[in-house]
């Protein structure tokens, strides 16, 4: 900037009364505070690791379960990541679980009840999803209703309609090539991780690089103050809520070719699991911001966690506990920080 | 010897690295009017912050409220049990809430089985707010009035809580920032009220002028620590200033106009609000004032020409491009065509409290720092550091989130936000709010060279000294309308004044 300063008196003294050197406990506390809520998920999940692999040492620490883990549980990285877009901008996407379990049932009624051919399939499965997005900005953004509310209707329709078009059946066969793809083993993990990865990274890149992603964050934290600075707020709103349907159409490609079935119920028990691991992912990496490797850790620690439990024995009803918890603990976890982090206002 | 209402001793409060306050003591006495003074970030609102129990002091501290000990720090919430009630700087309101949910939230009576009379309350907030002239209705939110009718909301909160108690002391944390003159009459009448009742009131304010129009005594920060306390009697301006600075303050407002060019802005016909029939031209290199007492129209003036407020009709013309129905323009559209909108209101419209000085000062220009694919955020830092520094923002930390700012300095960080972008035309709205008046003077030569650069500016403000010093030219509105026009020899703080007061139309 090249204004010059006019008539600067000489003696302004330039706060130093004010912004005195920290006394040094304080500030390692704050320090320590700040790396410890910034990495804690992360030390969490090592923690629960080495524990289920002391109490579990023949069935934990596994090939086999390795690849559960990081295998069957792309989808849920997947719909984690779409819901995150939304969720910055300040709408609710409560649709997701409808919409990908309507995507792997279009999937696998298109390919072996229709005998599509499964490229054909998955791409309409895609702008299913897309269309559904598109649904849900008109009401949200155009109209002007609750995302909250719309989308709790709309998820709820399309379960509804994947009952419908399966006569609440179960429709297995799918095509095993489409199978083989997406659980091809490379480097030791199946494609599927490999995609859930590869968009965890453009999630980041673009929440985290890009001015759209800055632009995401003001329309979310300061609606008022993101559309008087001129930022094009419902084309944003908009644009999230139809990212996160296509995404979560995709969780829903994925999930049909990690299982080669599709099962009418099948989307709505991912719902939960992705806002639990949404929100917990909020509390680290980027405190405080719903950010992608906060999804990914959250993602994963969620479902190191629950495996370990279920090797112990304790299987079925712990997934439900374990998940609806851990939302709640990071919801009044994120609230707690958040308090410290502005002390005032 | 007067009652002692309050007695603050030994005061400390530490951020992270910050010393707001450093061994402040602070005494009130029953009745009396008491102003709290000093430059922005000298923590005046952090020990207002401290008696609501928002902050919890360093240990060290003791408080007396009415001769009894009371243990610090206090629990949110209690204050209003011990008879004190707030105006906060950023108001407390909540907007989503009805104004009479905010004004009556925790302070319910209910009636028999624990059922609130929602009747009784409408009536009693009804009243409360007709003390003030306030003719609302009382389930609008909060979020969708002016920053005007807000801070009014929050001022008759306050006041009826302490009218209910009685004694005890009411804070108030700049609540004339936003208010015109006759607003400020009407607090200030509502305070001679309240001492009769044995009330006393904490005033913190930067419009010295209001300090010798209302306190009896002045206590003046400086830095976190009490430089002083006076009856306002023995005090004069240039004391005060000395006083509140460190130092001596010369000319004031920045000497010479610009040269004024060709049109820039026209807007013909605006009608909307309660602004009726609106036209006028601004010039290159003009600095327009808009003048006007409550609720006549010209605070919404800069809000409805950028688009942020639907218009009814009208049209704004920018130079060098087609005009535009005001009706059906967007702030976004505004923007293009040249056009920066400051609110007044800081945290709501302006800047986002939660997010980093950096990303809130940059927010219209990030893309020049996307580069080879990625924002640049150490240029970014620095070049917002820059900004910070030549605004006199403190401190100048560019990561530090807008809201650990004190007032004044949120507002010249905000400031930076806007004139960085060098848009053609700017649109104001009480740009010097909650500025300390060493940093006022800083504002107004900011904005005198961004005019001498070739912009326009559009400034509404309730503050006639500032616009007769700053404005090359000021329109005064009444009713919606230009009532007068005052420029040149004849711009004055006195005619200013008179010609918002008159009830003749002159023009
Ligand atoms: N939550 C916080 N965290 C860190 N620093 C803070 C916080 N709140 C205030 N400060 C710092 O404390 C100092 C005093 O701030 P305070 O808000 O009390 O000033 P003020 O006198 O009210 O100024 P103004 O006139 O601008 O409103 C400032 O340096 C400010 O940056
Ligand atoms: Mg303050």
């Amino acid at each position: 900037m090249s204004t010059v300063r006019a008539g600067e008196p000489a003696t302004l003294e330039a706060g130093e009364g004010t912004a005195v050197p920290p006394p040094a406990p304080a500030a390692r506390r704050a320090w320590l505070f700040d790396a410890g809520e910034r990495y804690g998920l992360l030390v969490a999940w090592a923690a629960v690791i080495v524990l289920f692999s002391i109490l579990a040492p023949g069935t934990f620490p596994t090939r086999a379960n390795f690849d559960t883990i990081f295998g069957t549980q792309a989808v849920l990285l997947v719909l984690t990541v779409g819901l995150i877009v939304p969720l910055s901008v300040g709408e609710y996407d409560l649709s997701i679980g409808g919409v990908m379990g309507l995507s792997t049932i279009f999937v696998a009624y298109l390919q072996v009840q229709q005998h599509w051919p499964v490229v054909v399939a998955v791409l309409v499965a895609l702008a299913a999803g897309l269309a559904i997005g598109a649904v849900n900005a008109f009401f949200v953004v155009g109209v002007g209703l609750s995302s909250f509310v719309t989308t709790l209707g709309m998820g709820t329709l399309l379960t509804g309609v994947g009952y419908g078009l399966t006569n609440s059946t179960t429709i297995g066969g799918i095509s095993s090539g489409f199978v083989q793809v997406i659980t091809y083993q490379v480097l030791g993990l199946p494609t599927a991780f490999f995609i859930g990865l590869l968009l965890t990274i453009v999630a980041w890149y673009v929440l985290q690089h890009t001015p759209l992603g800055r632009h995401l964050v003001f329309v979310g934290e300061g609606q008022e103050v993101a559309r008087l600075t001129g930022l094009p707020v419902a084309k944003i709103r908009a644009g999230s809520l139809i990212a996160c349907s296509v995404l979560a159409a995709g969780a829903g490609v994925l999930q049909a070719g990690v299982v080669g079935a599709a099962d009418p119920g099948g989307g709505a028990s991912y719902l939960l699991p992705a806002f639990a691991a949404a929100f917990l992912g909020a509390t680290s990496i980027r405190p405080g911001r719903f950010n992608a490797w906060g999804a990914f850790v959250a993602v994963y620690f969620l479902v190191t966690g629950i495996s370990g439990l279920e090797l112990m024995g304790i299987s079925g009803w712990v997934q439900d506990v374990f998940y609806g918890g851990s939302l709640v603990i990071a919801v009044a976890f994120a609230r707690v920080a958040a308090r410290r982090r502005n002390a005032a206002a | 010897m007067a009652e002692r209402a309050l007695r603050l001793t030994g005061l400390s409060k530490s951020f992270a690295g910050v010393r707001a306050l450093d061994g402040v003591t602070f005494e009130v006495d029953a009745g009396e009017v008491h102003a709290l003074v000093g430059g922005n970030g000298s923590g005046k609102s952090t020990l207002v912050k401290v008696l609501a129990g928002y902050h919890a002091p360093d240990p060290g501290a003791q408080l007396e409220l009415g001769g009894r000990t009371v243990s610090l720090p206090l629990p949110p919430g209690s204050s209003s049990r011990l008879g004190l009630s707030f105006v906060h700087q950023d108001l407390g309101l909540i907007p989503s809430l009805s104004i009479l949910e905010n004004m009556r939230v925790g302070r319910y009576r209910p009636g028999r089985a624990g059922r609130i009379s929602w009747r009784r309350e409408r009536q009693a907030v009804e009243a409360a707010l007709r003390h003030f002239g306030l003719d609302l209705p009382v389930d609008a939110h909060v979020g969708m009035l002016s920053p005007l009718h807000r801070a009014l909301v929050a001022i008759a909160r306050a006041f009826a809580d302490a009218e209910l108690h009685g004694g005890g002391v009411v804070v108030l944390d700049e609540p004339t920032a936003y208010l015109p003159t006759d607003g400020v009459d009407r607090l200030f009448d509502a305070i001679g009220v309240l001492r009769q009742n044995g009330t006393a009131a904490v005033i913190v304010t930067h419009r010295l002028e209001e300090v010798f129009r209302v306190a009896d005594r002045t206590t003046v920060l400086r830095e976190g620590r009490a430089v002083g306390t006076a009856p306002t009697a023995e005090l004069d301006e240039g004391k005060l200033i000395e006083l509140i600075l460190g130092r001596k303050l010369e000319e004031y407002y920045p000497a010479g106009a610009s040269a004024i060019g060709d049109t820039v802005l026209s807007v013909r016909h605006l009608d909307g609000g309660s602004v009726h029939d609106l036209s006028f031209d601004v010039h290159r290199g003009e600095i327009l004032g808009l003048a006007g007492l409550v609720g006549m129209g010209h605070t919404e003036v800069p809000y409805q020409i950028f688009g942020a407020v639907p218009a009814r009709g009208g049209t704004i013309e920018v130079q060098g491009h087609q005009p535009v129905p005001a009706g059906s323009l967007t702030p976004r559209e505004a923007n293009r065509l040249g056009l920066g909108l400051l609110p007044a209101d800081r945290l709501g419209g302006s800047g986002v409290g939660g997010v980093s000085l950096r990303e809130n000062v940059s927010l219209p220009v990030v893309a020049r720092f996307f580069q080879g694919g990625r924002i640049r955020r150490r240029a970014e830092g620095r070049y917002v550091q820059g900004l910070l520094r030549e605004h006199d923002v403190r401190p100048p930390f560019p990561e530090s989130p807008l809201a650990m700012l004190s007032g004044g300095n949120q507002q010249k960080a905000l400031l930076a936000k806007w004139l960085q972008m060098r848009l053609p035309v700017m649109l104001l709205d009480e740009p010097a709010q909650g500025v300390d008046i060493g940093a006022r003077k800083e504002i107004f030569q900011r904005l005198r060279e961004a005019a001498q650069a070739g912009a326009c500016m559009v400034m509404a403000s309730s503050e006639f000294d500032d616009l007769a010093g700053v404005c090359d030219r000021v329109l005064v509105f009444r009713h919606g309308r230009i009532v007068d026009e005052l420029a040149g020899a004849g711009l004055t703080e006195d005619r200013l004044t008179a010609a918002c007061y008159s009830s003749r139309s002159a023009a």
